[in-house]
């Protein structure tokens, strides 16, 4: 019981820390920006801990930061193993093929007008569709191994990909292009010296969001099949033997492998358009 | 104009018709070893004539070789691919000539995870809007929680579904409650993160505006901020209700649940149904599409009574 009071206080103290930072003079320093949420998280962790172990919740129902940090810790083998076979191999080279041919793709559709008439309508109806549904299927074309993983995140990350790409390349206004035409510029000159740069924030905002759904991808369609390794195979399989601490472990292994793979899109499209308003700043 | 809306149903269709067109020329390399393998089986005379041999063999070769298997390749019992129309076929057995309430019928399981997806949905866009509205009120909260809720954007939080589902079994909550948790978490953060940009919309000269008019922080809530808000909400609880869908389908993956597309999409797998996953596909799809339309629908009508259509 003391231990879940001292969870209430800690609450209050958290809140308490964070309503100082905000209402004083720093508030809009980069400091507290940084501090505020650590602070607030870290309230969290220690909250969750203390009311686990305060109210004695069994380990299979919520295991306490703690023990999950001495699995993270014990387990880092086959975390390790885990991470390879499904972020290295299935989302990695899933997402790499699946962007590469989107993109491909798009400089087709906005080449042909027809193409992107036809192609886009359809491309959009596909990107909202629930196509982790797909992957039964493709586990069973291209076996348990990861090809069928990243099979999947190929048809995950294309359509929105596609649909970014094709609307960064109508970016470039009509003003610029006539004077690229004024320049006499053949068109793949002023596709790589005009509407290619012109695209790029939009080619990143895709490429941002095929980094989440490429691990989504990847992690559902092991549930599908798997070898017996793979985050998806160890998480399905840990909760079958109630070995909760073990999939919180994956789980964490999976936010920062995702948070990783999205802050380093972003930092390669901070330098690669650095000319964009939204990076100045 | 008129003449460009014809040229892009034109375009769509020619483009849905190479699609059908592909699909049908891949079903024939895709199925011809299954097909030969059974012509095998019932005595008749196929080239090579032993499996063995024909295992190593690519599958081009093989239709060249034994043209007369072209039109089995579509009537298969379980293809690998099935073509369009038996997949077709069974969506059409399964929705109008089952009656809804049987076990096989897709409507009955579409019904099942539709009302998961549809619970969860409405309590995590409510909770989303209002963890929102805190967000643009109180600078604590703004400076604490939104950049997690940022960051929870990147990550595969879909990973906890089967956690959920067991743990709430394990304290005797199941049913449709911990799909709809499911649906609810995922489709909560991208309602916070649109709905606090909207919310933050109005620009400063409108601000002020209310300001001189001496407007109280509720007045400049619901006269300005909240109706500034719609469009942005609209584009996240689209967002939102795919992802409740996903959520909802795959919350029927661990337990093996008996009920559901997610379901009919696992069963299909285990006993090598593909006819079935693929019309339990389409029915994910079409469901999706309804749900996304629905929405699109009441966004036009809301934002053209409140003059903000373009």
């Amino acid at each position: 019981m003391i231990l879940v009071l001292g969870a209430v206080l800690l609450w209050l103290f958290g809140w308490w820390l964070n309503s100082r930072l905000a209402s004083g003079p720093q508030a809009n320093s980069r400091l507290v920006r940084f501090l505020a949420p650590l602070i607030f998280g870290l309230t969290i962790i220690g909250i969750w801990e203390l009311f686990v172990r305060g109210l004695n919740v069994p380990l299979v129902i919520l295991p306490a930061p703690s023990v999950i940090a001495v699995r993270f810790a014990g387990s880092l083998p086959i975390l390790w193993v885990d991470f390879v076979q499904t972020i290295i191999k299935g989302a990695l080279s899933g997402y790499i093929i699946g962007c590469f041919s989107a993109f491909l793709m798009a400089i087709a559709v906005d080449r042909w007008d027809f193409l992107r008439l036809g192609l886009l309508p359809v491309g959009n109806f596909v990107a909202a569709l629930p196509i982790v549904g797909t992957a039964p299927i493709l586990v069973m074309w291209f076996g348990f191994d990861w090809h069928s993983k990243a099979a999947v995140v190929v048809v995950m990350v294309f359509f929105p990909m596609l649909v970014n790409t094709v609307a960064g390349l109508r970016e470039a206004t009509v003003m610029q292009r006539d004077l690229m035409e004024t320049y006499a510029a053949t068109y793949w000159q002023s596709f790589l010296k005009l509407r290619l740069p012109a695209a790029m924030p939009f080619v990143f905002n895709g490429l941002k969001i095929s980094t989440t759904l490429a691990l989504i991808g990847a992690i559902v369609a092991e549930f599908f099949g798997s070898p017996t390794l793979g985050m998806g195979f160890r998480i399905s399989t840990s909760v079958g033997q109630l070995s909760l601490d073990m999939v919180w472990a994956e789980i964490v292994v999976a936010a920062l492998a995702g948070t990783a793979f999205y802050g380093l899109v972003a930092m390669i499209e901070k330098a690669v358009t650095f000319w964009h308003p939204s990076q100045r700043g | 104009m008129r003449s460009e809306g014809i040229r892009a149903i034109w375009a769509v269709l020619t483009v849905v018709g190479v699609i059908l067109l592909f699909w049908y020329a891949a079903s024939v390399p895709m199925n011809i070893k299954g097909v030969l393998t059974e012509f095998e089986r019932a005595g008749q005379q196929v080239d090579p004539p032993k499996a063995v041999d024909r295992r190593d063999m690519s599958e081009f070769e093989l239709v060249i070789d034994n043209p007369y298997a072209i039109d089995e390749t579509w009537e298969q019992d379980r293809p690998r691919l099935p073509a369009p129309h038996q997949v077709a076929e069974e969506l059409w057995e399964t929705t109008v000539e089952k009656k809804i309430t049987s076990k096989r019928s897709l409507i009955y399981h579409s019904w099942v995870t539709l009302s998961a997806t549809m619970l969860g949905f409405a309590i995590g866009t409510g909770l989303g809007i209002l963890l929102a509205v805190g967000i643009v009120h109180s600078r604590v909260m703004d400076l604490s929680v939104m950049p997690w809720a940022i960051v929870s954007q990147t990550i595969p939080i879909i990973a906890l579904a089967p956690m959920i589902i067991v743990v709430l079994y394990s304290i005797g909550i199941q049913g449709i409650i911990p799909k709809a948790v499911i649906s609810a978490y995922l489709s909560f953060f991208p309602v916070v993160v649109g709905m606090v940009k909207g919310l933050r919309s109005p620009d400063a000269m409108q601000l002020d505006l209310l300001r001189t008019y001496s407007a109280s922080s509720s007045q400049g809530f619901w006269k300005l901020r909240l109706p500034a808000s719609m469009p942005y909400l609209f584009t996240s609880l689209k967002i939102g209700i795919a992802a409740s869908l996903v959520g909802a389908i795959v919350g029927e993956l661990p337990t093996g649940a008996v009920a559901g597309l997610g379901a009919r999409l696992l069963a299909g797998s285990y006993y090598g149904q593909t006819v079935q996953i693929w019309s339990a596909l389409f029915a994910a799809a079409i469901l999706a599409a309804c749900l996304v339309g629905l929405l699109g629908m009441v966004e036009r009508s809301v934002l053209k009574r409140m003059g903000m259509a373009q």
